[in-house]
C-alpha cells in the first residue's frame, strides 16, 4: 500500500523538484504519492506544517531557524531536511532607478555585485526602499549583506520591507519601490509589466546560498519514519533530472501547469536556462548556474550563519542563536538516506564565499 | 466592562468583507474595520491598532503581516502572534477553514472563541462556495469540449448532432472512459492532424 504525502508549495520555479518528483513519478518509485497543496504565503505554509494539515512544505531557508528563535509562528518547532534549490533569488529595480543607473554610466552586466550595488546606492534618493518576500529570507539576509558590504549603513538607509510578490511589480510601478528581491517568475513578471528592470542574481552575491528547503515538524524529522526517507530520496532524484540540459523543456511545460506556476513555460525557461531577459527592451544576459537543484543535503554551518546574521540584526543572543540554528538543519539524517541510494556520489562543494571574498565561517566570526 | 475589541478584517471583495462584518456583529460588539486595499495593509493595521486581524489563509498578503509582527525589534508593537498559542485546538480549527487570526498577546480565549467561530462559520461557507463554482466552471468546460468533438464527428462521418452524441458516448461504454475523455482525445487528436 502507497503512503500519500501531502506537502505543500508555492507556485515558484524552485517548487521544481517537488512538481517534477509528483509527476515524473519520482514519488512513486520510491514507493510513496506525494499529492501537493498550492499555498500563497510562507506563514500559511508554516503552519500548514505546524498544525498538521501537511507532512512537509516547500520553506524559506531561513524559516525552520527563524521559528525556532521564536520569530514567528506559534505551531511546532520545524526542520530543514533537504535543500530544494540553490540561489534564484534575483534583484530588480524600478524604471526610475534603473534610468539613473544607465545614465550614470552602468551596463547592467548582471556578473558585478560590487558595481552594481555602488550604482544603486548612488541612484537612491533617500533611503532604499526595497521589497523582499518574507522577513526572515535569504532575500532579506543577501540584501543586508550586500548593501552594508558597500558600505551602506543598515537600518538606516535602506528600508526593506515585506510585499507579497504579486504585488511587487506593480510597487515598483507606482514607485512605491526602488527595488525587489524575489524568486522567479516574479522578476521576469515585473520585466515584463515594464515595471522594472533586472540588476544581479542573487548567486552573484553568495553562489550557493540554500534558497528553500523541505520542512518538516522537528518530532517528524526525529522520528524520521520511511516515507519521509522516501521522499528525501524521490526529491534528489528530481533534483537531479532537473539538473540534466535534456530535462529542460519538460519541466518548463510541467511548471507552467495552471495548477502550478500558471505563467507561460518561456518566462520559467528563462530561470531554468539562466538566459534572464533583463529589461523591457528585451536585453538578455545569461547567469550560469541561476539556480541549482543538485546541492541538495543542508548544512549546519549554512543554519548557523542565517542564525547569527538573524540575531545580530534583532538583538538576540548569537551563541544560543547559532546553537538553535544548527538544530534545525539536519545534515547527518540526509547523509544517511542519500547514501543509501545505489549511484549515489557526494557532491564536492567549494568553500562558500561571498562576493567581497569572505568566507562563510569567517564572515559570521566578525 | 471591557473596552470593545477592535477587529480588522483584511478582505479585497466588499461583499465577503460585508458577510464576515455580519456575523461577526451577530456574534457580539465590536468594532470594526476593513482593509481592501493590500497595497496600504501595514500602514492601515498601525493606524487601526486593532486587537485582532482576520485575513483568509490563501492572502498573499499575510507575509506582509507576519513581518509586522516579529521583523522590528525592539518590537514596535505588542501585538500579533499566530492565533492565541494557549488554545491549539482553536488555531487548527481556523486554519482547516482557511482563516488566520492575528491576535494580540494575552487576548483570553473566552474573548476570541466567539469571533473564531463566527469566522471560521463564514470561510467555510465560501470555500462551499467556491467549491460548487469551479465545480460548474468545470461542467461549462466540459460541454464546450463534447460540443467540439461532436462537431468533428458530424463533419468528419456527415452524421446528425444526436448520432454523433451516441457515438460518442458508446465509444466512452465501450471503453470503459468518460465521454469527456474520448471527446478531448478526438479535440486533441485532430488539432494535431488539422
Amino acid at each position: 500500500m502507497t503512503t500519500t504525502l501531502h506537502i505543500g508549495f508555492l507556485p515558484l520555479i524552485d517548487a521544481a523538484p517537488l512538481i517534477v518528483a509528483a509527476e515524473m513519478g519520482f514519488d512513486r518509485a520510491e514507493g510513496i504519492a506525494l499529492d501537493l497543496r498550492r499555498a500563497h504565503s510562507w506563514s500559511a505554509l508554516r503552519d500548514m506544517v505546524s498544525f498538521g494539515q501537511v507532512t512537509a512544505a516547500q520553506m524559506l531557508s531561513a524559516m525552520p531557524v527563524a521559528t525556532a528563535l521564536g520569530l514567528g509562528g506559534a505551531g511546532a518547532p520545524l526542520a530543514a531536511v533537504a535543500v530544494l534549490s540553490t540561489n534564484g533569488e534575483v534583484i530588480g529595480v524600478s524604471k526610475a532607478i534603473a534610468a539613473r543607473m544607465r545614465e550614470a554610466g552602468h551596463a547592467f552586466a548582471l556578473n558585478d555585485p560590487d558595481a552594481a550595488g555602488r550604482a544603486l546606492i548612488a541612484a537612491a534618493r533617500g533611503p532604499l526602499r526595497i521589497a523582499v518576500p518574507f522577513p526572515f529570507s535569504m532575500h532579506a539576509e543577501l540584501l543586508y549583506y550586500w548593501l552594508t558590504a558597500l558600505g551602506l549603513p543598515a537600518p538606516a538607509s535602506v528600508d526593506i520591507r515585506t510585499v507579497p510578490p504579486p504585488l511587487m511589480a506593480a510597487g515598483l510601478a507606482a514607485g512605491e519601490l526602488d527595488a525587489i528581491c524575489v524568486g522567479e517568475p516574479w522578476g521576469s513578471v515585473a520585466v515584463e509589466t515594464g515595471a522594472g528592470a533586472l540588476l544581479l542574481p542573487g548567486s552573484a552575491i553568495w553562489a550557493g546560498a540554500p534558497e528553500k528547503v523541505l520542512g518538516v515538524r522537528a518530532d517528524l524529522a526525529d522520528a524520521n519514519p520511511e516515507p519521509l526517507r522516501a521522499a528525501i530520496r524521490a526529491l534528489w532524484h528530481a533534483g537531479q533530472w532537473l539538473s540534466d540540459r535534456q530535462s529542460r523543456t519538460t519541466a518548463c511545460e510541467l511548471l507552467a501547469g495552471s495548477q502550478y506556476l500558471d505563467v507561460p513555460a518561456e518566462i520559467i525557461d528563462r530561470a531554468l536556462s539562466g538566459h534572464l531577459t533583463i529589461s523591457g527592451r528585451g536585453k538578455s544576459r545569461h547567469v550560469p548556474k541561476f539556480v541549482d537543484f543538485s546541492r541538495y543535503a543542508p548544512h549546519a554551518a549554512h543554519a548557523a550563519w542565517i542564525g547569527e546574521r538573524l540575531a545580530a540584526r534583532l538583538g538576540l543572543d548569537r551563541t544560543a542563536a547559532r546553537t538553535a540554528a544548527i538544530a534545525t538543519y539536519r545534515s547527518d539524517q540526509n547523509r544517511d538516506v542519500l547514501q543509501a541510494i545505489p549511484g549515489y556520489r557526494e557532491r564536492e562543494t567549494a568553500p562558500d564565499r561571498f562576493f567581497d571574498g569572505q568566507e562563510l565561517g569567517l564572515a559570521t566570526s566578525d | 466592562m471591557h473596552r470593545l475589541l477592535k477587529i480588522t478584517i483584511v478582505e479585497s471583495d466588499p461583499a465577503r468583507a460585508a458577510l464576515i462584518e455580519e456575523s461577526l456583529s451577530r456574534a457580539g460588539q465590536y468594532e470594526l474595520n476593513i482593509v481592501s486595499d493590500m497595497a496600504r495593509l501595514t500602514e492601515a493595521i498601525v493606524a487601526h491598532n486593532p486587537d485582532i486581524v482576520l485575513i483568509d489563509l490563501d492572502n498573499p498578503s499575510r507575509d506582509a503581516l507576519e513581518a509586522l509582527t516579529l521583523a522590528s525589534a525592539p518590537l514596535e508593537r505588542p501585538v500579533a502572534l499566530f492565533v492565541d498559542q494557549s488554545d491549539a485546538n482553536l488555531t487548527r480549527i481556523a486554519i482547516e477553514a482557511g482563516v488566520s487570526a492575528y491576535v494580540v498577546d494575552g487576548l483570553r480565549s473566552e474573548r476570541l472563541k466567539p469571533i473564531i467561530d463566527a469566522a471560521v462559520t463564514r470561510f467555510n461557507m465560501f470555500r462551499q462556495m467556491r467549491v460548487e463554482l469551479a465545480a460548474t466552471k468545470r461542467a461549462l468546460e466540459e460541454r464546450k469540449v463534447i460540443d467540439r468533438a461532436k462537431g468533428l464527428l458530424m463533419k468528419a462521418k456527415g452524421i446528425g448532432e444526436a448520432d454523433a452524441y451516441a457515438l460518442l458516448r458508446r465509444t466512452a461504454m465501450d471503453q470503459g472512459r468518460k465521454v469527456i475523455d474520448i471527446a478531448e482525445a478526438l479535440v486533441t487528436t485532430a488539432g494535431l492532424l488539422s
